[in-house]
């Protein structure tokens, strides 16, 4: 490829847009909600109509000049280049973003995951020639165990503790309503807990057609009351001031960096629950190859790995350092 | 091995010493012979599946996976057998053996044949069992569970008294099946050879002022309490095995003593390290210790003596039931005839009454730094554990000094939610230098106030850690003070602990960096 038709800071130059950007824009596409993704204060935001509800309940109806909804699937053409979502199956909304201009075809993936989930639009592979990929997970070392068993080794810890509570650490937007779901499926039919911040991101998800079953608030329910129930919070509040009001609390945490041992230890939690909502490496590796890219930028956490191995199988590859990007492990983003 | 790997998990992931029992005494219950017995020699390191050095698992694993990949991948673990346990990159279908067949199996594998059967057992293992597995073959569990706390929880299981467990254990091996046996009641105490093992140590209580009006000086003898470390010298036919307070051997550490000391006897005393039995300080003796094997030069330049103050077997003769005066009889006369290079006899310090004792020992304390005073019952036998009465401690008057809180940490457990683990230092020009940690001396209403205190005067935080304002002075007591290369001011505390908070006292008024080398010049 001798010039891509967008840069390595994710601008395209045809239609004088930015994906993902970090400072405020004019023209900004959104492929997700989180933070370190969708920020306030662009003048035209193009997003999935979910993830258009989710900025608006986070940021404020007016976090963006203009919000354009753009479907998954529908190609939008502008002067210089097509645009078109796909579903990236990493929380509701969350979309890969195909940039097609001078005969090339760029997809951006944003955060991804392949799993199945409920929650969120389940991940479509899409072929191109340069593919920018995510890397939270990009080592060998992740290997994510199904969901499903995770969530069995929870039940039978609040089975066998019927006189603590269950505290999960998870982020708001995204983790959390996917475990509250996985919960769901897996048979837990009593009311889940949330802390202040879950609640108004949950509701939003119910409202656009996510079951969640009955969510209430966790504070100012009685020590006794919360006995063997299980309670959604923030990673932070799980361990602090805020936890002293169960009784006896088991710390769990909903992450894919769970995996590794000695971090649960030193996070002081008791259940690692290694639930991600990204690729683990063989689903990068997968991802990659079916995309039949001859070149991969790697981008958001650990670079290096996959970039070596997309050298190892005869692809150009580069490490792209996007500013403003979570770079400290993971654990402080999204 | 699944439920092997099951409580190896819990065990590392739960704060609670009593729910890690709980975990215990439910494997050791539900779990048959020889499993948990093998289980149990794991826990309390006695297993050594000495064939699977970490170099042989790491071969293993770079013969299927890329070498730069896993290199990257052990960077960021940080952990040799968890990036091990995590990046295996096969699954293939079964189970895993059980503990003992697998422990079998490693412990009879030649040693080419090794990669391909550790291979093939990683393959079958679900992730959390590899890590299990792993540990297990490289023997470093470090998962917070001492020897001391499965035997605890063998003991709240059957009702046998965790001190009888403690006398028999080290004649026993694994898998243990005679322990369990007599654990549940289906065969009597095991028997094993009396003069060959470990005994558990007797202990002693610190005394109070409030004590000496009680006890008449005449009944009790005194001696320094030397600043080493605790051990028992069992030599026997066998040969001569060095055990610290605990039970763990520590012969391989210090052959300089082991291989020069003679006669039959199970000998009390404290290791300590110096030329002509000169004792030098706990820092020197330091450097020896947590030595796998001791390397000539330090044995040349440090080397080891016990200084002997009290005799459980003279020969093959339990004489623990005699009183002191006899035992110590029996030890002087033993000494007359097995002269010793590497073993001395701790003196025993003539005094009149508690005043003079007092005395002494803070003239021991200013002149010689000695830690203080044993006091004896003339008349006690040697009874493991701590019995009330026999022994006391008079240790010297703790250092003080006023520092400044600089950062505080939350604390595990029950702790989590609480900053309970303290950063002080004292001034060094315009700064403060920070000199030592501690994490208790306060009470749970002090913890609360700090708690508040540290909360609303944050300047910083890192992960589990703030830094606060420099305002608040702690007083806190301490044992000595070193030299220290490792921290910025220069000095390192012994045993420090908060002895008040001192919401009153501007940190101005805190102690200087200078002050504190009155404290290392005395120890």
């Amino acid at each position: 490829m001798d010039r891509p038709v967008i840069d390595r800071n994710l601008y395209v130059p045809a239609i004088d847009a930015w994906i993902d950007p970090s400072e405020p824009k004019a023209r900004a596409i959104i492929t997700h909600g989180h933070a370190d993704h969708a920020r306030s204060g662009h003048g035209a935001v193009l997003a999935t109509p979910d993830t258009i509800e989710i900025m608006k309940v986070r940021y404020g109806e007016d976090c963006a000049g203009r919000f354009e909804a753009l479907d998954f699937r529908e190609p939008l053409k502008m002067d210089g280049a097509t645009v078109t979502f796909f579903p990236a199956g990493h929380i509701l909304g969350s979309a890969q973003v195909l940039v097609e201009a001078e005969g090339q075809r760029v997809v951006v993936t944003g955060d991804y995951k392949r799993l199945r989930d409920r929650t969120a639009q389940p991940y479509e592979p899409v072929s191109c020639d340069l593919l920018v990929t995510e890397a939270t997970f990009g080592l060998p070392v992740f290997q994510h165990p199904d969901p499903k068993d995770e969530i069995a080794r929870l039940l039978k810890s609040v089975a066998a503790q019927p006189e603590r509570s269950h505290l999960i650490g998870c982020y708001a937007l995204g983790k959390a309503q996917r475990v509250i779901a996985l919960l769901r499926d897996a048979g837990w039919d009593r009311p889940i807990y949330l802390h202040g911040a879950m609640i108004r991101l949950c509701e939003l998800y119910q409202s656009l057609g996510v079951e969640l079953g009955e969510l209430l608030p966790a504070t100012g329910m009685g020590k006794a009351e919360m006995m063997g129930e299980i309670v959604i919070a923030p990673p932070a509040a799980i361990r602090d001031r805020w936890s002293r009001r169960f009784p006896d609390p088991v710390v769990c945490q909903a992450s894919g960096w769970m995996s590794v041992k000695q971090r649960a230890r030193q996070a002081l939690v008791e259940l690692p629950l290694v639930i991600s909502d990204h690729c683990d490496w063989g689903e990068l590796n997968v991802s990659i190859l079916e995309s039949g890219a001859e070149t991969v930028w790697v981008t958001h956490g650990r670079e290096d790995a996959l970039v070596y191995w997309c050298k190892q199988q005869g692809l150009n590859a580069e490490p792209l350092a996007l500013p403003g990007l979570d770079d400290d492990g993971g654990e402080g983003g999204e | 091995m699944k439920r092997f790997a099951d409580l190896l998990e819990l065990l590392a992931l739960t704060p609670s010493r009593t729910r890690k029992i709980e975990a215990l005494k439910r494997y050791f219950a539900e779990v048959p012979d020889p499993d948990r017995g093998i289980a149990l020699a794991v826990l309390t390191s006695e297993m050594d599946i000495s064939n699977v050095k970490p170099a042989l698992l790491r071969e293993t694993v770079l013969a299927e996976v890329d070498e730069t990949l896993f290199a990257l991948s052990y960077d960021y673990v940080g952990d040799l057998g968890e990036t091990i346990a995590l990046i295996w990159p096969h699954k293939a279908e079964g189970e895993l053996p059980g503990l003992s067949a697998l422990v079998d199996l490693l412990n009879h594998t030649s040693k080419a044949e090794l990669p391909r059967v550790i291979g093939g057992l990683l393959s079958q293992a679900a992730i959390h069992e590899r890590w299990a597995l792993v540990k297990l073959a490289t023997g470093a569990l470090r998962i917070g569970v001492s020897a001391r706390l499965a035997k605890t929880a063998l003991a709240e299981m059957s009702g046998v008294d965790l001190q009888e467990i403690e006398e028999v254990w080290h004649g026993l091996k694994p898998p243990y099946a005679n322990l369990f046996a007599w654990l549940e009641g289906r065969a009597g105490r095991p028997d094993i050879d009396n003069a060959a093992r470990f005994h558990p140590l007797m202990l002693s209580n610190p005394i109070e002022d409030k004590d000496f009006e009680k006890l008449d000086p005449r009944d009790f003898s005194a001696e320094w309490k030397w600043d080493g470390i605790r051990v028992q010298l069992v030599m026997g036919k066998q040969g001569v095995s060095m055990f610290s307070r605990t039970g763990d051997e520590i012969s391989a550490s210090f052959p300089d003593v082991v291989d020069n000391v003679m006669g039959r006897a199970v000998l009390d005393g404290e290791l300590l390290v110096g030329h002509d039995f000169e004792a030098r300080s706990f820092n020197d003796l330091q450097q020896r210790l947590n030595r796998k094997v001791a390397q000539a030069k330090q044995m040349q330049e440090l080397p080891a003596f016990v200084r002997v103050y009290d005799m459980l077997f003279d020969g093959v003769e339990d004489i623990r039931a005699l009183g002191w005066e006899e035992r110590r009889a029996r030890l002087e006369t033993w000494f007359s005839k097995n002269p010793q290079t590497r073993l001395d006899l701790s003196e025993v310090l003539p005094f009149g009454d508690w005043d003079d004792l007092g005395k002494l020992r803070r003239q021991g304390a200013d002149e010689h730094g000695h830690e203080g005073v044993m006091i004896k019952l003339r008349t006690a036998p040697y009874v493991p554990g701590r019995p009330k009465g026999f022994w006391f401690k008079w240790k010297r008057d703790p250092n003080v000094v006023d520092a400044v809180l600089m950062y505080a940490q939350r604390g595990h457990g029950k702790r989590s939610s609480y900053y309970s683990d303290y950063t002080f230092g004292v001034w060094k020009g315009n700064e403060i230098v920070p000199i030592g940690k501690a994490y208790f001396g306060f009470t749970d209403e002090e913890l609360k106030q700090l708690d508040k205190w540290i909360r609303a005067n944050t300047t910083g935080s890192f992960g589990p850690v703030r830094e606060v304002k420099k305002e608040l002075v702690f007083e806190v007591a301490f044992d000595s003070a070193q030299k220290s290369g490792r921290h910025k001011s220069g000095v390192a505390l012994r045993f420090p602990r908060i002895s008040r908070i001192r919401w009153d006292k501007p940190a101005q008024e805190a102690a200087r960096l200078e002050d504190m080398d009155a404290f290392v010049g005395a120890t």
